[in-house]
């Protein structure tokens, strides 16, 4: 007698059904929980119990997955560093002598752009707490742009933080649990990102569609982007504060505009999470109110007593307006605050972001 | 009971390939640059999804699937559901043609698994495209698509290796 002949003969077919029963029920409690998913709202699915759980679950197993792969990649680094630190060594030494000449630019520019500030009471931003981060995990499929980081609420890391690398913006936090956090990068197809162009200040939404370079949309006005312009964000919406770093232009085969990310330069190890909520944190009203006038120097005082002694012996109607004056970027304040009037919005040509060489 | 008689364990023709394919989703997802490039990131499960119903007919393996697909939903933390049900589509589809191509050449397999592949990448752009309100980049999914039609292989010796090892569904 054959098997088929025997006694489990009939054992396939029930068996059959009621896999397709298993395979039926499986694909509805599929479409339920997804269907429950998209009703909930992102936030409040992002901060379920059930993806913070998975999280903290996964980022032991990814930091370790990932913990051979590091070594290994800085040995490798190490090594060509060690071969190659001559020619480094020149080259360092080169783009040091260039950095010493800006940094006394730069140091010349804080403080003419303090004492502007200052004097028109412009609400400055002041530096903002971040927290050090290492990345254990790196989803880049099609479909999702994620990282994962090894801090999280216990060092006061909050969902909507911004988060940078050494080069520039890479996205923000979506969720947090105790020692892992979830970053949103710019790529993924589901963020956007209020940006400004530097050069024009022409706003536009960077938006992720699951490649290397995130489209720039909603762009307005007549050419207000060219090839390589400089990138930041705006603040719009308060989702990140304004002028950080992004990336610069292109345009791709299609004539879309596109952005390529300064992060994208090196592979992302150690980030810096900002601790940033909103426009709260930026100054509260007692602290914008009491803004000081940096001290004048002798020259200047010089200046300001022959103002007054001008002032005095001549008729009001003679004063010398000092808007104008103001106006122009090398122009020394003439007087105090309240001789100057007040600006009519903030400009942003006065609180501009360092944009780093791309 | 062992030999060539005995029963399949669920354990190992559901469970050891359930934990690898999550596993390699894992060690895929390691931040890892080379000369540039990133390891690309296919959609390992969908092995299971077309292997696992060819195997045989199975209560376990719906189920199993499901706590995969729900793993790659938190994972690459889209939608709790949405590959869930990608996968277990595939795989209901499979079960129902599994007589049909049960036994065929390689080649009428691979047809089948890249038909199905392609369906479901096609709905995952489509999803995408009507949520985020502008359509993804085609190059990222097309090199999706292409990494997790390259996994064939691993379908097939998953067919090859089990599909004769339970005496009761020759």
């Amino acid at each position: 007698m054959s098997f088929r002949d025997g006694p489990f003969q009939d054992l396939k077919v029930p068996l059959a059904l009621a896999g397709a029963a298993a395979a039926v029920i499986a694909l509805i409690l599929a479409v339920f929980l997804f269907i429950q998913d998209q009703k909930a709202s992102s936030h409040a699915v992002i901060s379920s119990a059930v993806r913070t759980k998975f999280d903290q679950t996964l980022e032991p197993i990814s930091a370790g997955a990932a913990a051979p792969i590091r070594w290994m990649s800085e040995a490798a680094g190490y090594v060509a560093s060690y071969i190659g630190a001559v020619e480094e060594n020149q080259r360092l030494k080169h783009e040091v002598a260039q950095v010493q000449k800006l940094r006394d630019q730069v140091t010349a520019l804080q403080n003419l752009n303090r004492r502007y500030e200052s004097m028109l009471g412009l609400r400055t931003e002041p530096p903002l707490p971040t927290v050090a981060a290492r990345v254990v995990s790196d989803v880049h499929g099609p479909y999702s742009q994620a990282r994962l980081l090894d801090v999280g609420a216990e060092k006061g890391v909050a969902v909507g933080n911004p988060v940078i690398s050494e080069h520039g913006v890479i996205g923000r936090i979506v969720g947090t649990a105790r020692g892992v956090a979830r970053v949103l990068l710019l790529t993924d197809p589901e963020s956007r990102t209020p940006v400004l162009v530097n050069a024009t200040n022409a706003r536009a939404i960077l938006t992720g569609d699951g490649g290397g370079d995130p489209r720039l949309l909603y762009l307005r006005g007549r050419n207000p982007v060219k090839e390589g312009d400089v990138i930041l964000t705006s603040g719009d919406g308060g989702l990140y504060p304004r002028g950080l770093p992004v990336g610069v232009a292109v345009k791709d085969l299609f004539g879309l505009w596109r952005v390529r990310l300064y992060s994208d330069q090196a592979p992302l190890d150690f980030v810096e999470v900002v601790r940033y909520e909103d426009f709260s944190q930026l100054g509260t009203s007692q602290a914008l109110e009491a803004h000081q006038l940096p001290p004048l120097s002798p020259s200047e005082q010089a200046q300001l007593k022959a103002t007054l002694s001008a002032r005095s012996a001549a008729p009001p109607a003679s004063l010398p307006k000092p808007a104008p004056t103001l106006a122009k970027p090398n122009a020394k304040p003439p007087t105090k605050g309240p001789a100057v009037p007040p600006a009519p919005s903030p400009a942003p040509s006065l609180t501009p972001a360092p944009a780093p060489t791309p | 009971m062992s030999g060539p008689s005995a029963p399949l364990r669920p354990w190992v023709w559901l469970g050891i390939p359930a934990l690898m394919a999550m596993a390699a989703t894992l060690v895929a997802a390691i931040p890892l640059r080379f000369l540039g490039l990133r390891l690309p990131e296919p959609v390992i499960p969908m092995v299971l999804a077309f292997a696992w119903p060819i195997i045989r007919p199975s209560l376990l393996g719906p189920f199993a699937l499901l706590l995969v697909g729900l793993f790659l939903d938190l994972f690459w933390n889209g939608p709790l559901g949405f590959w869930a049900f990608a996968l277990l589509s595939v795989y209901s589809i499979t079960f129902l043609i599994r007589n049909l191509i049960a036994g065929q050449a390689v080649r009428v397999l691979f047809a089948c698994y890249g038909g199905l592949s392609l369906a479901v990448f096609l709905i995952a752009y489509l999803r995408l495209a009507i949520r985020s309100d502008a359509p993804p980049d085609l190059v990222p999914i097309t090199i999706n698509a292409i990494c997790t039609l390259a996994l064939f292989p691993i379908a097939h010796h998953l067919i090859e290796r089990f599909e004769d090892a339970d005496i009761r569904f020759r």
